[in-house]
This record gives structure tokens, C-alpha cells and sequence, in this order.
């Protein structure tokens, strides 16, 4: 436990240690993505502990875009220690509803269990060897039979599972209810890369995972990955970017072998199956940057084609929308880039609506 | 379990065939390669499974040594495999190479052959006072069908598997990674390999369900049988009905690859997912088949160095039947993130949890065995002991990923394989290593030594817990499972779990230093070097046990 702990404290204080040694970057508010384009300006050589990501640091090159476009698309910094590992001990924290039902179930319900059961069964053990060691208890008993405590072993673990089950069945109805989707991305898995479609929307891209500085496979054209864009062997090229507070439904697919959409601080995880389509879904209210990796063998580079969602206001979610050459629908396409200057000030609700139908199966449980 | 049986070898002329006496041992070519004696095939099956386990050890030194630190350190470098590439995708096809391999060696040549192939073939029989196997030839065929199969998957490593050499498909072979992802006669091999193992498993089982239930000695019951013949027998069964179900999904993975089908092919209407239910429905029975025998051993450890029966015999028995009805009903628990309906996870979820109670059982009758006992820590029961516990572990982990709920977060993370590990690598494992240490003055007619199985016991017991704890943590923070660089948040318990294995493999050199040592310079060993407690048929006869035995059977009472 202790090492653990010690390992977290140690990436905040080199994150910490980081952002100091840039100032431009440190005065910078950790959630104003869109004000400082001097910082941008100055990005910081490749550093050696790649945990500690400066926190504050905006994204210096994230797309071939203009200074206009610089200020709408949503340069988000990754938050040390939430969605993306940190070297806990724990599950990571949970930013959807999902994620908090369930990490609660398994922090306050089924953690508990596990150490109690290990804990009792060693203790029987223990105490079996010390107490009947051959010194102690010569001769044997020849007891080979008990029904009632055989029923009792038998019929306690029913009624625990049981007590299991009743919060687990609820997860899964929980899971499988998602509320009328706002927005609907479909996601589809490659060797080595994601795409994403917004088909509302219409926008497409490809997300490729950025390569180090020193990375010699890397090409002369290919972007370095930079602390800002998140830590190594997670942070991609181009992210997926969703709006804050708003259900999100994925559709997941593969063109050629299985991969896995996942993202852990979202408890989202889904196969991509070549030639089925797949939900999940997410409504995250934290804006902020989340990292997941494929996690399904997909062949030699699986391990190297991470996911980066990116959770942004609805007006920045708008603003990137156009910046991609996309509509809003129901908006004219030239209306986004304006609204930018304002991209905390609408709380979610308030912008123009942006429903789809509500084509998800099974939405009456959960409203 | 009291018998006749101390008067079994003094006649041993009267045997019908005088070319069959009890001692009277074939040459050395047709003793050991046409052998029908179910003593010296499980001997075969035992070295085997040793140099499996060897190799596929040393792979996951290789693999851990790999993970040790962030970044590729190991992969780029041509050895052992890599052949002089230096094209980043074939290092990491290498990597799959490596996992593929180190997990069917282990699962296939090593616990497998370990377990029926080596303790069933040498202890049924003596158990249920059978003078041999019922199929002896087709025994000696069983064992013989494994080493072309083990040939097949290590010469798989050295020709083209697509990307680079040798298949990287994970030992699931998932399709479509394993049809149009892997070009390359590497796969089929794999395939092929696979084919021969399961008709060598099948073939075993066969041989064991027919000498269970034909050739037990007068008075031995089925509710007389020692565990272990249970545990074997129930085992035959899982085998029997599960590997024609793989034999059947990697048949149709052969065809898809070579003859144009389309049964896991979506664009010709085949489903990818459904190989995934083929080779689970296989694939669950057979890690009760890693454990189950595992149990039997356990069981009859801790009653010796208990000296007492074991507690609850009919409901251990029946634990295990149960174990392996329900073994097969639950085997989409591996397929949770595949898109499965809420009815299925729902289903799926409930039927996975209910294994804990049979299991549960089990796991407190162990402990009532020894409760009231009068204990000794030989080698075997420190196995056993460190089994029930490490198990125990493995098994309450289980039960957190056996909710589809909670293994959305879980599936294909390193907490499966902390948890997986603990119950094959520690569980298995440890079980066969007490198997191994309480019958080996019984196999070799020589005692181990007693210090140096201690401190392999104790060596090991830190190392795989140190290799294996922080995958817990490893995989509650997010880290997926199949990779071979990581991010470095990760790099902390890598380390640690790193050093685990430093500690776990000196472990293994002094269980090789003293196995070598006792087979040359160990004492001889009596027929019951474990007095009251070893009351199974086999510490009736001499050790080792004469070439044929009970040439007049005993009589159980």
C-alpha cells in the first residue's frame, strides 16, 4: 500500500516540479483551454518522466489549424491521476454514472468480501496449523463428518452470493438502460489505429497514437507526442472529442481483426467485431482528457493504439465540430466559430437541442 | 482404506505369462518407446511435462523481462526467435509469439500431461488396486501423440505467421486474427498441434473412465475411491465432452484459412463470435481440467499429513462432480465485452457465481481435515497448505470478475491475469509440486530432500506472489493484458512483479538441484515413508512399486 501511494506522490511532485519549470504554462487556469496561445508558442523538450505530465500545459500543435481555429478546438490537458493510470492500487476514478454504480459496488461490496474471505480462511489456517501441529495434538481425532456445519458452509456462501448478485443484476440493468442518446459516434477499430464518425455531424477521422522524439520508427512528418497531449503510449494524434453532460452512444465495429474500445474512467468496454455493431454508452458532467488502449488482440502493434476522449463544453464541442469542417445539426454550419469566446459560461441544457431520436433499446429504466 | 495388500508381490511367478513377472523389465528401447506400462508412461509423461514447463518458464522469463521496464528492451534483439529483424512490427509479433506460447505449453504440455498424463497414470491404478491401465497400448498412443503435437507448436515459432515468424493469435486463436490476420503456415501448425494434443487427451480419457469404472479390486466402491480417482475421474469426463467441441472450432478455423469457408468470417456470413462460444465451451471446462486433479492431489496430501480421513469425503467428492456440471454451463464469462445481450450476462453472471459454493465447499473441507489433526509440514502439505490458501485467493477475484457488470472494467486487464495466475500458477502449480514431492519415494524408491524442499517451497511461495500480486493493481489501473511496452505509470509493479520472477525461478533451480540430487544420492525410500496417514493402496507396495503389480488383487474392506 504504502509504495503505491509513495509512487503517486512521487508523479505529482515531478508533475508539480514540471510545471514550474514552465512557467507560461503554470499561470495558465488547468481548465481555460482555449486563452493561452503564448504558451503554445514554446513547446518544452521531451521529458524524462514520462508520468508526470505538467498539468497545465495547453496543447501546442494538436491540428494543422488556424489561430482562429487554435482557440475553438478544445486543447484539453490531461489531469494527473484521473482518467489515465497513475500507478495506483485502486480502480481509476469514475467520471460516468456507470463507472461510479459500479466501482462503488466493487470498493464498498466486493473488495470487503475478497479480504474478509482471504483473510478468515488464513486465519483457519493458521490457527489449524498452530493448534493442531503434531507437538501440540499427538494423537488425531478421527471426526470425518459434521452435517450442520456442512450445511452451513454450504448454505452461507449461497445467501453471500445472493447479496452479490442483487447489486450486480442492478448494474447490468443499469448498463443496458442507457436514456435517449444526444449524440452518436461510431467508432470502428483497425490495424493499428481508431476512426471516428460523427454521422450527425459529418465528421470523420483517423487517431493514431503519437510516437516519442526519440522514437526512431517514427516518420519525419508525424507529430512528437508532447507532455500536453498525455503520457506515452496513450496520447494520440487526433482526439475523440465529446460534450460535457450529454449521453453519448457509441456505435463499435472493426474492419479487419477484433480490437476493444475501452476507456477504464468510463467503465466503458466494448469489442469491436468485424462485421457487428455494438453499443456502449457514456455521459461523463467532468470535463477533462481520458485514456484507454485497445484491449483485445489485434496483432502486432495491439498494444499500441490507444483511445483519447476529450470532454469538452457543448459550445466547444460546437466550435471543434466546425473547426472539422462539420455541422451542427439543426445550426447553420457558420454559426460555431463565433460562439467561441464564451466556451465555460453554457451549462448544459442550454445550448441549442442537439437530440437525436431516441433510438436506444430499452430506455424506461433510467430518466 | 486398510487392505491385504502387504502380501501382494511375493508370488510373482504365479502371473500366467512368464515374460510378464513383476520384475522382469523390457530392454531399454521397447521399455521407454513402446511401452504399455502405465508406471513408466506416466514417468514419460511426467519428464515431458517437466521439460514443457521448463520451456514454457523460461518463456515467461523472457516476457517478464520484457515488461521490466518501459519501452522495448528485449524484443529488439534477434534472440531467441526474432531471427535478425529489425522492423518494429515483427518485435511485437514476437511478443505475441511469446504469449501464444507460453500458454499453450503450459496448458497443454505441461499442467495437462503433468497432471493426468503423469500422477493419473502412475496413481490410479495403484489406488483402485488395478494391475495396469484398461487400454495400455492405447495409452502408450496417448502419450506418443503429445510429443509430435509439442514438435508441431515449437517449430510453429520458426516459420511465417504473417507479420513475422511464428502465430501471435493468443492461445484463444482467436478468429479473425487467427484466419485472414495470420498468413503463414505458423497458424495452421498451431492448429494442427492442438488437433493431436486433443485426440491424445481424448484418448486418455477414454483409458481412464473405462479403468475407473472396470478394473477397480472387489470392495473398492465408487464411494470407496481415494479423491484423487475421483478427482481424475470426473476430469475424463470434462475432457471427453469438451476437446471434441475445440477439435471442432479449430477444424472450422482450418478451413476458413486454407478452403475458402466462411464460418468466422462476417463478409461470407459467419459470425466472429461464435468461435469465441466454440472455444469457450472447450475453453471453460479445461481450467477445471488444470484443477481439478490439482484437488484430488490436495486432498489426499492434507489427509496423510493431517492423519486423519479427509473430512466430508462424500461431499468432496460430489463438490467436484458438481465443479464440472457447472463448469460447463457458465463459459461466457470469458465473452463479456463481446456484446452479449443483458439476458446472457445476466444468465452468464449467476451461473459463475454459483461455482463458488461447491468450491466453497471444498476449500472448508480441506481445513476441517486438518482441524483436530495431528500435523507435520513436510514439503507436500507446506504445497498443499500454500495451495488452499493462494487458491482461495484466485478464487475470490474470481468472483468479482464473474460480474458482467464489473468486468466491463476487468475483461483483458491484468487483474485476469493476476487472477487466472492464481489459481493455475498457484493453484495448479503448487498442487502439482505437492503431488510431486509426496509421491516421489513412491515413483523413485528414493526420499527427496526434506531442507531443499522447503526452501524451494518457501522460495517460491514469496516469488509468485511477488510476481503476481501487483497485477492486481496492474489491472485495476487500467493496464490491458498482451502488451509489451506500457505507459509509464505502469513501470512500478512491473518491476516488482520482475524481481517475483527472479525469486520464483531460484526456486525452481532448487527444486531441479534437489530432484537430481534424490534421484542419484537420496535415501531409500521405505514403502509408507509417511506412516498413519498414507493409507491409499499405493503405500501398500514397495518403492518404487513392483513393474506389474497386484498380480493378486486386494481386497478392500
Amino acid at each position: 500500500m504504502a509504495s503505491g501511494v509513495l509512487m503517486k506522490h512521487i508523479g505529482w511532485a515531478i508533475a508539480l516540479a514540471a510545471a514550474w519549470l514552465t512557467p507560461a504554462a503554470a499561470q495558465a487556469p488547468a481548465s481555460a483551454p482555449a486563452a493561452s496561445t503564448p504558451a503554445a508558442a514554446q513547446p518544452t523538450a521531451a521529458p524524462a518522466a514520462g508520468f508526470a505530465q505538467e498539468p497545465n500545459k495547453p496543447d501546442a500543435a494538436t491540428a494543422p489549424a488556424s489561430k482562429e481555429a487554435a482557440t475553438a478546438i478544445p486543447t484539453l490537458p490531461p489531469t494527473p491521476g484521473i482518467g489515465e493510470p497513475d500507478g495506483r492500487m485502486m480502480l481509476q476514478d469514475q467520471v460516468t454514472p456507470i463507472g461510479e454504480e459500479a466501482a462503488t459496488f466493487h470498493d464498498d461490496i466486493l473488495l470487503p468480501l475478497c479480504g474478509a474471505i482471504s483473510v478468515i480462511v488464513l486465519g483457519l489456517l493458521l490457527w489449524a496449523m498452530i493448534r493442531y501441529r503434531r507437538s501440540a495434538n499427538p494423537v488425531p481425532s478421527r471426526n470425518s463428518h459434521n452435517t450442520t456445519i456442512e450445511v452451513i458452509w454450504t448454505l452461507v456462501p449461497v445467501l453471500i452470493l445472493v447479496l452479490i448478485a442483487i447489486p450486480s443484476i442492478r448494474l447490468l440493468r443499469h448498463t443496458y438502460s442507457p436514456p435517449p442518446a444526444d449524440l452518436t459516434v461510431k467508432v470502428t477499430g483497425h490495424q493499428w489505429y481508431w476512426s471516428y464518425e460523427y454521422p450527425d455531424n459529418g465528421v470523420t477521422f483517423d487517431s493514431y497514437m503519437l510516437k516519442e522524439a526519440n522514437d526512431p520508427t517514427r516518420q519525419k512528418n508525424q507529430r512528437a507526442r508532447t507532455p500536453a497531449d498525455g503520457p506515452p503510449l496513450l496520447a494520440v494524434d487526433e482526439r475523440l472529442v465529446i460534450p460535457q453532460g450529454k449521453v453519448v452512444k457509441f456505435i463499435v465495429t472493426a474492419d479487419d481483426v477484433i480490437h476493444s474500445f475501452a476507456v477504464p474512467a468510463f467503465w466503458i468496454k466494448q469489442d469491436a467485431n468485424p462485421g457487428q455493431l455494438h453499443e456502449a454508452w457514456v455521459k461523463v458532467d467532468r470535463p477533462g482528457v481520458y485514456f484507454g488502449q485497445c484491449s483485445e488482440l489485434c496483432g502486432a502493434r495491439h498494444g499500441f493504439m490507444p483511445i483519447a476522449v476529450e470532454v469538452v463544453p457543448q459550445a466547444q464541442y460546437a466550435a471543434w465540430i466546425a473547426s472539422k469542417g462539420g455541422h451542427m445539426p439543426g445550426a447553420t454550419p457558420a454559426a460555431a466559430p463565433t460562439a467561441s469566446p464564451a466556451p465555460t459560461a453554457a451549462p448544459a441544457g442550454t445550448e441549442p437541442p442537439t437530440q437525436q431520436p431516441a433510438t436506444n433499446q430499452a430506455a424506461t429504466a433510467q430518466n | 482404506m486398510s487392505t491385504t495388500a502387504d502380501a501382494l508381490h511375493l508370488n510373482p511367478h504365479e502371473a500366467h505369462d512368464a515374460h510378464h513377472d513383476a520384475d522382469h523389465k523390457p530392454r531399454f528401447f521397447v521399455r521407454w518407446f513402446m511401452s504399455t506400462n502405465h508406471k513408466d508412461i506416466g514417468t514419460l509423461y511426467l519428464i515431458f511435462a517437466i521439460i514443457a514447463g521448463t520451456i514454457g518458464g523460461a518463456i515467461s522469463g523472457i516476457m517478464r523481462w520484457e515488461l521490466m521496464e518501459p519501452g522495448i528492451q528485449v524484443l529488439n534483439h534477434a534472440w531467441p526467435i526474432g531471427a535478425g529483424t529489425a522492423n518494429f512490427d515483427e518485435w511485437t509479433h514476437h511478443w505475441n509469439v511469446l504469449i501464444t506460447a507460453h500458454a499453450l505449453i503450459m496448458v497443454f504440455f505441461t499442467v495437462m500431461p503433468a497432471m493426468m498424463g503423469g500422477f493419473g497414470n502412475w496413481f490410479v491404478p495403484l489406488m483402485i488396486g488395478a494391475p495396469d491401465m484398461a487400454f495400455p497400448r492405447m495409452n502408450n498412443i496417448s502419450f506418443w501423440l503429445l510429443v509430435p503435437s509439442f514438435l508441431l507448436l515449437l517449430g510453429s515459432t520458426f516459420v511465417s505467421g504473417g507479420t513475422g515468424l511464428g502465430a501471435g493469435t493468443g492461445w484463444t486463436l482467436y478468429a479473425p486474427l487467427s484466419t485472414s490476420g495470420s498468413s503463414g503456415p505458423a497458424v495452421d501448425m498451431v492448429i494442427f498441434s492442438l488437433h493431436l494434443a486433443g485426440a491424445s487427451s481424448i484418448l486418455g480419457a477414454i483409458n481412464f473412465i473405462t479403468t475407473i469404472f472396470n478394473m477397480r479390486a472387489p470392495g473398492m466402491t465408487l464411494h470407496k475411491m481415494p479423491l484423487f480417482v475421483w478427482s481424475v475421474l470426473v476430469t475424463a469426463f470434462l475432457l471427453l465432452l469438451s476437446l471434441p467441441v475445440l477439435a471442432g472450432a479449430i477444424t472450422m478455423l482450418l478451413t476458413d484459412r486454407n478452403f475458402g469457408t466462411a464460418f468466422f468470417d462476417a463478409s461470407g456470413g459467419g459470425n466472429v463470435v461464435l468461435y469465441q462460444h466454440l472455444f469457450w465451451f472447450f475453453g471453460h471446462p479445461e481450467v477445471y481440467i488444470m484443477i481439478l486433479p490439482g484437488f484430488g492431489m490436495v486432498s489426499q496430501v492434507v489427509a496423510t499429513f493431517s492423519r486423519k480421513p479427509v473430512f466430508g469425503y462424500l461431499g468432496m467428492a460430489y463438490a467436484m462432480v458438481a465443479i464440472g456440471v457447472i463448469g460447463f454451463v457458465v463459459w461466457a464469462h470469458h465473452m463479456f465485452t463481446t456484446g452479449m445481450s443483458v439476458d446472457e450476462k445476466m444468465y452468464f453472471t449467476a451461473a459463475t457465481m454459483i461455482i463458488a459454493v461447491p468450491t466453497g465447499v471444498k476449500i472448508f473441507s480441506w481445513i476441517a481435515t486438518m482441524w483436530g489433526g495431528s500435523l507435520t509440514f513436510e514439503t507436500p502439505m507446506l504445497f498443499a497448505i500454500g495451495f488452499i490458501f493462494l487458491f482461495t485467493v484466485g478464487g475470490v477475484t474470481g468472483v468479482v470478475l464473474a460480474n458482467g457488470g464489473v468486468d466491463t472494467y476487468m475483461q483483458d486487464t491484468y487483474y485476469v491475469v493476476a487472477h487466472f495466475h492464481y489459481v493455475l500458477s498457484l493453484g495448479a502449480i503448487f498442487s502439482i509440486f505437492a503431488g510431486f514431492y509426496y509421491w516421489f519415494p513412491k515413483m523413485s524408491g528414493r526420499l527427496y530432500n526434506e531442507l531443499l524442499g522447503k526452501v524451494h517451497f518457501f522460495l517460491m511461495f514469496v516469488g509468485v506472489n511477488v510476481i503476481f500480486f501487483p497485477m492486481h493493481f496492474l489491472g485495476l489501473d487500467g493496464m490491458p493484458r498482451r502488451i509489451p511496452d506500457y505507459t509509464p505509470a505502469f513501470a512500478h509493479w512491473n518491476y516488482v512483479s520482475t524481481v517475483g520472477y527472479m525469486i520464483t525461478a531460484v526456486g525452481v533451480a532448487v527444486f531441479f538441484v534437489n530432484l537430481f540430487w534424490s534421484l542419484a544420492a537420496g535415501k531409500k525410500a521405505p514403502s509408507n515413508p509417511w506412516g498413519e496417514g498414507a493409507t491409499t493402496l499405493e503405500w501398500t507396495l514397495s518403492s518404487p512399486p513392483p513393474f506389474h503389480q497386484y498380480s493378486t488383487l486386494p481386497r478392500i474392506d
